[in-house]
């Protein structure tokens, strides 16, 4: 899977729980998941579990706790998968 | 500070036979029952095969809830918000902004009689013993916890007053409009939303069939199937649902140009003690004629003003003493009894729901001058003859209809009573 391909769908695992559509429509590997699309800090959970699944990796709690951006997540999918 | 008026300012319900005021009276009028066949009740083996479920709200809640609300909801608290939102659109607010400050002076009571049961069953419990708590994920605790039906309201409507769930069994949303209205009147809020949700669920159902309380003489003929005051009635058939009305004080109703329904003339909740003839299940009768008293003094009128009944009526054994006692309570004999109806007959029981669903049906035909018939009870309950002028079988168009009372009654032998009024200046 390619880091696009893979992008793209981090990027749909998060939608259901972004507040700012506006932002993740022009989102970027930067952008950050709290802060720019505006979700709910508890949701990050949530979040790790859909790409535990959508991925087939298991993802360690000090692992989930690096991930702000969408590039960090993108990051350590590619090196689970690696 | 001095005792305000209360006026009812909006209404917003979602019923197993209507979403919103006009496809409820609609259905009230028309005697349109809203129980229905389930399968999974038969397949799972119930006594009660029937239920009263809110239809279509799966198109519904897309209109008033995004994706990740959704997500940390159960249906009790999508029925809950649904009614809430309604009932405040319906009073003529504006919705607070995302980033704006919360409204200080409206807050909410919203009660559940069982709550988030159905995803501590499906979710919660499977996942613990299973040694998943990892993959309960964080939505859990908003949905299971006793006030996550208020807590997302608050958060829908940015209220900053108090808001709490309350839980008095099949009281709870009578008990939460007394709650509201006494905070009102108290001037600790301008405005409260009050009411009560239940969602539906084998889980929340299950027990009220183990106890044979529900009726499984008519899971083939599921609009015939609740039958208060009938001869034939043979247990209550469990709904679901929420009823939510906006109380506000007279000042800020009138400060605002707001669409008055009624006034909330007085409200009374007690209870039996287990004493008396009342025990868990079964209602203390010197209790329940306290509390109807209780609230008509408080109302400050005469019985015999009292022009309509909307009774608690579930259709068990219960109903003929219910009916009684409203009668000792008002000091009145058959003949001039109120009206007296079960908005019951058409949706069921909907347990936490029904006392909030029901004050927005005494209020709807306050305001749009009718009384529903009670289906089902052709076969007068043979108690009941002496009541058979009283006991309204046939919708009415009733212009004239001016004070409607409203009682629930629960288990724990807890009582609600409340008094409404057809507004005029």
């Amino acid at each position: 899977m390619s880091e696009q391909q893979v992008f793209e769908k981090v990027v749909s695992i998060i939608k259901p729980f972004a507040k700012a559509p506006e932002a993740l429509a022009g989102a970027g590997m930067e952008t950050s998941i709290l802060k720019d699309l505006k979700v709910n800090s508890a949701r990050l959970v949530d979040v790790v579990l859909e790409i535990e699944d959508a991925f087939e990796i298991e993802v360690k709690d000090e692992d989930a706790d690096k991930v702000k951006t969408i590039g960090d997540a993108v990051k350590l999918i590619l090196a689970a998968k690696a | 500070m001095a005792e305000r008026r209360v006026v009812v300012t909006g209404l917003g319900v979602l019923a197993p036979n209507g979403h919103g005021l006009d496809a409820f009276e609609h259905a009230l009028r028309a005697g349109q029952s809203g129980i229905r066949f389930v399968p999974e009740l038969a397949e799972l083996k119930f006594g009660c095969q029937v239920g009263g479920i809110p239809q279509g709200v799966e198109e519904i809640q897309g209109r008033y809830l995004s994706d990740e609300e959704l997500y940390a909801m159960n249906p009790n608290m999508v029925y809950a918000a649904i009614a809430a939102i309604d009932a405040w659109t319906d009073s003529g607010l504006p919705r607070v902004a995302a980033d704006a400050e919360p409204d200080w002076n409206t807050g909410a009571v919203l009660g559940t009689g069982i709550g988030g049961i159905d995803t501590i069953a499906e979710k919660l419990a499977p996942k613990t013993d299973a040694g998943k708590v990892a993959r309960l994920g964080s939505t859990m605790v908003e949905q299971i916890m006793s006030s996550g039906n208020s807590a997302r309201v608050a958060g829908l409507l940015g209220l900053g007053n108090q808001v709490t769930t309350n839980s008095s069994a099949c009281n709870t949303g009578t008990e939460a409009v007394v709650d509201a209205f006494l905070r009102v009147r108290e001037g600790r809020a301008e405005r409260m939303l009050a009411g009560g949700s239940e969602g539906h669920s084998k889980y929340i159902w299950a027990g009220f069939d183990a106890m044979k309380v529900l009726n499984r003489t008519k899971n083939d003929a599921p609009a015939e199937a609740s039958r208060p005051m009938s001869a034939s009635a043979a247990g209550f058939i469990p709904g679901s649902g929420a009823g939510v009305l906006m109380l506000e004080s007279l000042e800020s109703a009138r400060a605002r140009g707001a669409r008055i329904y009624a006034e909330l003339l007085g409200g009374h909740v007690n209870c039996g003690g287990h004493r008396l003839g009342g025990s868990m299940t079964a209602p203390n009768p010197v209790s329940v004629q306290r509390c109807i008293r209780g609230a008509v003094a408080m109302a400050g009128i005469r019985p015999s003003e009292i022009d309509l009944i909307n009774g608690h009526l579930t259709a068990t054994f219960a109903d003929p003493h219910e009916v009684e006692n409203w009668r000792a309570a008002l000091e009145l004999t058959p003949e001039t009894l109120p009206l007296i109806q079960s908005t019951k007959s058409l949706i069921g029981h909907a347990l936490g729901a029904a006392g909030g669903i029901e004050c927005v049906a005494s209020v709807l035909q306050l305001g749009r001058g009718f009384a529903h018939g009670s289906i089902n009870c052709e076969d007068l309950h043979p108690e009941l003859a002496k009541y058979a002028a009283r006991v309204l079988r046939e919708t009415r168009d009733l212009p004239e209809l001016r004070t409607v009372a409203k009682a629930s009654f629960g288990f724990g032998d807890v009582n609600g009573c409340v008094i409404f009024r057809k507004w005029s200046e």
